[in-house]
């Protein structure tokens, strides 16, 4: 495919809050390379998320274009963009949102699910997933048997069973020690090296390190853009992380 | 998705809190459960009755004399002979819709066999009384029509008599037993009726041909008729008009006076019986209503609840690429597996407790199907109108708003 993966181009995004118009995004764009590990930062209020919810097709921008894959999906309707991030996209959060009392391959299968795949398909591309996040041992373990850095895992694997085009990760490291934040990290520049666009957000500046380029947002703005070489995350330089 | 994947999300999610919603569903179990209980129960006791009033014979018209009046004092019914043997063949002539018409004169006598005895009632009558009274032989050939020509001394026991005079499970068929001294032959034994609808024992009574009672039993009253008249009718109502009709213009009763015989018409009794039994139905039906609605509301509640709770899971669900119908879907699917759920155990526990009636009260229970499907696609039809306003309300949440829900 000619032309960048993600081609943002001079988005705006305003929220009508009663009388008042708070304008999030004020014409930014921005190009994404296939394969390239990029960072978001900025200060909460930048609007780093308005454009996270933009690239993860949860939101429209209010004026100018977002190709995905060279296809503007700016005028698509919630269908249709529900079909596009069940294909293209993998989302990774903050609490890892994974559906309690279920089991970590249940929690893998359900992108496939809402794919209309079969069972014995699912089954199988999840305990795949599973398997390439270091988890193989652990298919029906419940969130609640899991560490942190392990729920977030499952919650990786959960993004990656669709093998989406583009991983968006908001705040992956939010909730977990340092170690098992760089963990995580070793994880994601493992999956960039396959060749998987992975976009996140943070705020933590020791994240960032980790990532091959960095954008930061100021007042729905893009404030730098610069790209670095990427320090490479090794948890064995690190402490032990606690039991549980 | 499709929907048998949708059915198997709900009851997954449903089963993740077992408690809450076995909770949940026992508003319908109970409703439904007393629904079924109570309709078998009152089904039960409109079968007992029916069957009775089936054993008496259908479309029954009694035609009985008229009473005295002596200086003021009324007699009751049957105290002054009016019917005459001609009104009976009038009636046979002249009434079409009278099937059959017999006499039934009776007396209360003892009867004896070669080793006991036994105080019954005799009845004269003649051999279409038992097609009128739908009452089939046991034992033996009933008497005949001859037999009722020329008087012969044969009888037809019932049930009960058979029983105290030859004992239980004995073949008194050509034995002989007298009444008032005069040996009769026993032709038959009549088939048992059980209870009549007021208590009193059908098979209690022996019959005999009515000119035999006349000569033997009772002196004959010339022309009057002293007993009663059997009518089976094909159209109950329509026979007792006429009859009303002939009688009261072969007596000569003009105008404004009573009349001086009675017609009883069972037909009427039974269809009495058969509409207070239909207003508890309904009754039944709107209680049943509002249990439902009860249910429903309980099921409403629990399902907003759980929207509420589950938004993040919902939000979780919509960036993973569900749609807004998978969603709606799912959570009417949760709210129709309850329903029903609550449905089919309704049903058993009402069957349960409808059986431990019987078996500890000895009630006669009587299940409707009809109803048990009735409860059950009703039970869905709940889930679908109280399930929607809670799924749609999860279908139209936001995921940005959801996924970030506390």
């Amino acid at each position: 495919m000619a032309g960048p993966l993600i081609a943002v181009q001079d988005v705006t995004k305003v929220f009508r809050m009663g009388d008042v118009e708070v304008r999030a995004l004020r014409g930014v764009s921005l190009e994404i390379a296939t394969g390239e590990f990029v960072a978001i930062r900025g200060p909460s209020g930048s609007g780093k998320s308005t454009l996270m919810n933009i690239l993860g097709c949860l939101d429209r921008p209010t004026t100018g274009r977002y190709l995905l894959d060279g296809r503007d999906v700016a005028p698509l309707d919630r269908d249709a963009l529900a079909r596009i991030r069940n294909r293209m996209l993998g989302f990774v959060f903050q609490s890892f949102n994974l559906l309690n009392r279920t089991s970590a391959i249940e929690n893998v299968e359900l992108p496939l699910l809402y794919a209309g795949l079969g069972r014995t398909e699912r089954r199988r591309r999840a305990a795949e997933a599973l398997e390439r996040v270091g988890l193989g041992d652990r298919l029906d373990h419940t969130p609640n048997r899991l560490s942190g850095g392990q729920q977030q895992r499952v919650a990786i694997a959960r993004a990656l069973v669709s093998q989406p085009k583009v991983i968006l990760a908001d705040e992956p490291t939010g909730n977990l020690d340092s170690r098992t934040s760089v963990e995580v990290m070793a994880l994601f520049q493992e999956l960039g090296r396959s060749g998987i666009t992975i976009v996140l957000v943070t705020h933590e500046p020791d994240v960032a390190t980790f990532v091959g380029r960095v954008i930061v947002v100021r007042d729905g703005h893009i404030a730098s853009d610069r790209r670095q070489v990427p320090a490479r995350a090794d948890p064995s330089t690190l402490p032990a992380e606690d039991a549980g | 998705m499709n929907q048998l994947e949708t059915l198997r999300v709900a009851i997954r999610a449903l089963l993740r809190n077992k408690l809450r919603s076995f909770l949940t569903t026992l508003g319908m179990i109970f409703g439904v459960g007393a629904v079924v209980a109570t309709v078998a129960i009152g089904e039960g006791a409109r079968s007992a009755v029916e069957e009775a009033f089936a054993s008496m014979g259908t479309n029954l018209l009694v035609v009985l004399p008229g009473s005295s009046v002596t200086g003021g004092a009324r007699g009751g019914f049957g105290s002054q002979p009016t019917l005459t043997w001609d009104d009976l063949r009038a009636i046979r002539s002249e009434v079409p819709s009278a099937r059959y018409a017999v006499p039934y004169l009776r007396s209360s006598s003892q009867v004896l066999s070669e080793e006991q005895n036994w105080t019954t009632q005799v009845a004269g009558t003649e051999p279409d009384y038992f097609e009128v009274r739908s009452w089939p032989m046991a034992l033996g050939t009933r008497f005949t029509d001859s037999d009722v020509d020329t008087g012969t001394k044969v009888v037809v026991l019932g049930g009960t008599v058979a029983d105290k005079l030859f004992g239980p499970n004995s073949n008194p068929v050509g034995q002989t037993v007298r009444i008032r001294n005069i040996p009769f032959q026993v032709v038959a034994v009549a088939a048992r009726k059980g209870q009549t609808p007021t208590g009193q024992d059908s098979d209690d009574v022996v019959f005999i041909p009515r000119t035999t009672f006349q000569g033997k039993i009772q002196g004959g009253l010339g022309k009057f008729l002293q007993g009663t008249i059997f009518i089976s009718a094909t159209n109950a109502a329509t026979a007792e008009r006429e009859v009303t009709d002939l009688l009261r213009d072969r007596h000569r009763i003009g105008g404004p006076s009573e009349d001086d015989f009675q017609i009883r018409n069972l037909a009427e009794v039974a269809s009495a019986q058969e509409e207070s039994s239909r207003t508890v139905t309904l009754f039944l039906a709107i209680v049943a209503a509002v249990s439902l609605l009860v249910g429903g509301i309980g099921i409403m509640n629990i399902m907003l609840v759980s929207v509420t709770e589950r938004t993040r899971e919902i939000g979780t669900r919509i960036a993973v690429g569900a749609r807004g119908r998978d969603i709606l879907r799912q959570f009417l699917g949760e709210a129709v597996v309850l329903s029903v759920a609550g449905g089919l155990l309704g049903i058993t526990a009402g069957v349960v407790t409808a059986r431990w009636l019987t078996a500890a009260f000895h009630w006669p229970v009587a299940f409707r199907w009809d109803v048990m499907i009735l409860a059950v696609v009703f039970s869905g039809a709940v889930g679908v109108l109280f399930g929607l306003y809670p799924a749609r309300k999860a279908s139209r949440l936001d995921p940005i708003e959801a996924l970030r829900y506390e």
